[in-house]
């Protein structure tokens, strides 16, 4: 489909939202989103500070990337899926274990810890055959079957996609995906309505109650007669399979791996998406993923295209390779107007949020 | 458990053990560490020192089953501390005592209120950003909705949660909280919450309640009518422990008193013997509360004891 433009005085208003909601809807938006449900049920249900969601996401890329790499399963990509959610489990546990017990910010300087351990332990040059060391897995190929991971999901597997024309596009205007990106928006979203929905089934439940129970007061949990040790660990190993999910989805997306997708950065920008879209709400996990990189593009391509037009292409001191790094500096400065404002996010109770303060 | 009390109890007893289990403990010797009758709960050496402070020392504490004990003593005493300990909220350095028959220093806390002692806090913990509702509904015991594999089936709970309700939208009505069901807990005030802290404990049907100063903060009307609700408690073979500073409801209500100072036991005894008794007078009761019984005319000036 033919894209229209909307020229204003230089300016591209087309290119600006297209660009912007494009990324909303995204994969990578999609495995944010991901992210945040996971997140949602440790922090904004269960109230367990992990600040290594990132740690999840590897558990779940480099469980699958290895076990297709390595053959292990025939090459099978489902198979590889249970292998990175298992992976992820072992994490909850090891990290679980030791620190549920104790102040919860211990959970916070070990989820921290253990997601820089594993990066930096991926890229070992020891792990050279499993996890490609520095070089990651650049492309995740089953060696036994010669097949890669990219062409299995993106063509065997891909209802989109046919062989006759294998660059066809779908969609209109600036939202138009070639039949791969298409078919993992799908999973992707499909994925995040339904472990919102699992979370939110979970929290409706008794069980649900328990944990709400254990963010307000662990003690008085305690005191009732609940075990709250291992209800922590039972929503650390949900959420952080929830959290693998997401490394998947981004990992089937771009097809390689590679320890630098795993910096603590990543799970920054998850408790963004989270407390933007509002914690402890069904659909805020979601929504914020979409107005998180919604608004990143669009601040991004706004300065540009500020910067293009102001005289000798130089705007308040700002060049046109600034950009990359203003739109965090950016990012930053919405996030700290939003917790003056509207520390709830866009879908909290306000109510809840008032509380606190009582 | 020491030998006296470990007859059966068999709860098809109940029904008459009201007045037994009231007129037993009366027989008790007026002396700390005294046998009872039939105890639910025999500690021993139970002691915890925060730096050089010796906040707990209890040699041997008998508490009679299905009987009002009060737990009284001048603020610092450690009387939060002992409850503590008694349900591993806080570690001892030394001790051991039995809940029917059973260990429990090595339990963790939620077991020992899963095994039916279950407790209260001084500085009530309601659940803030939970509906008074679901503060009480958290309390029931055996919830099969609360494992992980259920939670998903909801019929399989569905019944019993409307039956959980039930019981707690009676119990809300009892503590005068049935109009604040569906507000959320942190809207309560000082007093709702204590009332709300002691109705979701009593959600878990405990056997043994330890309430930590129930009555602090509530209006005197209600007062009245919770102690009325306390001693329907134990009309239903449940027994109370409870740590208050108002020697009107001490007096009205408890069956046996235990006065703790310093971390020891000084006295223990029905509320005529301990009321009577010097040691108790100096420590913590002061002249004021034994002339206004008509006990003695002992002149000393420390009565903040008795202030609440
Ligand atoms: N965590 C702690 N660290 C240090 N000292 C403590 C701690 N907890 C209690 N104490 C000390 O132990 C002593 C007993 O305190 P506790 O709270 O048990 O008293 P109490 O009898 O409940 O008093 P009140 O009637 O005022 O509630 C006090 O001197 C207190 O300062
Ligand atoms: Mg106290």
């Amino acid at each position: 489909m033919s894209s229209f433009t909307s020229l204003i005085g230089g300016y591209d208003i087309s290119k600006l939202l297209g660009d912007s909601l494009r990324a909303g809807v995204n994969v990578q938006s999609a495995a944010f989103a991901l992210g945040a449900v996971g997140l949602n049920l440790h922090y904004g249900f269960t109230g367990l500070l992990n600040v290594g969601m990132v740690a999840f996401m590897a558990a779940g890329s480099y469980g699958m990337a290895i076990i297709f790499t390595q053959g292990l399963f025939g090459g099978s990509i489902l198979l590889g899926i249970l292998g990175g959610l298992v992976f992820a489990t072992i994490i909850a546990l090891l990290v679980g274990i030791p620190a549920l017990r104790l102040r919860s910010d211990y959970l916070a300087i070990t989820t921290i810890a253990i997601g820089e351990v594993m990066r930096i332990s991926f890229r070992s040059r020891r792990l050279l055959d499993i996890t490609g060391g520095p070089f990651g897995l650049p492309s995740i190929e089953d060696r036994s079957a010669d097949i890669s991971l990219a062409d299995r999901i993106g063509r065997d597997w891909n209802p989109f996609f046919s062989v006759d024309d294998p660059t066809k596009t779908f969609g209109f205007w600036r939202l138009d995906f070639d039949a791969k990106t298409l078919w993992l928006m799908i999973i992707g979203w499909t994925l995040v309505v339904l472990c919102s929905l699992l979370v939110w089934k979970l929290i409706q439940s008794p069980w649900g109650r328990v944990i709400k129970a254990i963010r307000e007061d662990e003690d008085a949990a305690r005191a009732l007669g609940k075990n709250v040790f291992g209800y922590k660990l039972q929503s650390l190993i949900i959420g952080g399979c929830i959290g693998a999910l997401a490394g998947i989805v981004r990992t089937l997306d771009s097809g390689f791996v590679e320890s630098n997708q795993f910096k603590p950065q990543t799970t920054f920008f998850i408790w963004t998406v989270l407390i933007l879209g509002g914690a402890a709400s069904k659909w805020g996990p979601m929504l914020g993923a979409f107005v998180f990189w919604f608004v990143l593009v669009f601040v991004e391509e706004a300065l540009r295209q500020v910067i293009i037009n102001a005289d000798d292409m130089v705007w308040m001191g700002l060049e046109a390779n600034d950009v990359g790094r203003m739109r965090l500096i950016m990012m930053g400065i919405m996030l700290a107007a939003l917790m003056i404002w509207r520390p709830q996010g866009i879908l909290g109770k306000k109510e809840e949020a008032l509380l606190d303060a009582r | 458990m020491p030998a006296n009390s470990s007859e059966s109890h068999a709860s098809d007893a109940r029904p008459t053990a009201r007045n037994a289990a009231q007129m037993a403990v009366r027989t008790a010797q007026p002396e700390p560490g005294s046998v009872k009758p039939d105890a639910i709960l025999t500690i021993d050496n139970v002691s915890r020192s925060f730096g050089g402070l010796k906040a707990v020392d209890v040699k041997r504490l008998e508490v009679q089953r299905g009987v009002i004990t009060a737990f009284i003593g001048p603020n610092g005493a450690g009387k939060t501390t002992f409850f503590n300990l008694l349900t591993r909220f806080d570690d001892p350095d030394t001790g051991a005592w039995n809940f029917n028959g059973k260990p429990m220093q090595d339990q963790r806390s939620y077991a020992i209120a899963k095994a039916g002692m279950v407790r209260t806090f001084q500085l009530t913990k309601s659940l803030g950003k939970m509906s008074v509702m679901d503060n009480m509904m958290l309390g029931a015991k055996n919830q099969s909705g609360e494992s992980l594999s259920r939670a998903l089936l909801k019929g399989s709970w569905r019944k019993q949660e409307r039956r959980v309700e039930a019981q707690a939208t009676d119990l809300l009505g009892r503590f005068n909280l049935a109009h604040m069901r569906d507000e959320y807990a942190a809207t309560l005030s000082g007093g709702q919450r204590k009332l709300l802290e002691m109705a979701r404990a009593l959600m878990s049907e405990p056997e043994l309640i330890l309430l930590d100063e129930p009555m602090a903060g509530v209006n005197p009307a209600l007062v009245q009518s919770l102690l009325g609700h306390v001693q329907a408690l134990r009309d239903d073979g449940v027994s109370v422990l409870f740590i208050e500073h108002d020697m009107d409801v001490i007096m009205g209500i408890s069956d046996w008193i235990v006065v703790l100072a310093e971390g020891s036991v000084i006295a223990e005894g029905t509320p005529e013997q301990v009321s009577q008794n010097d040691v108790v007078v100096d420590a913590y009761l002061g002249t004021s509360f034994a002339g206004a019984t008509g006990d003695g005319a002992r002149s000393s000036e420390g009565d903040e004891g008795n202030q609440q």
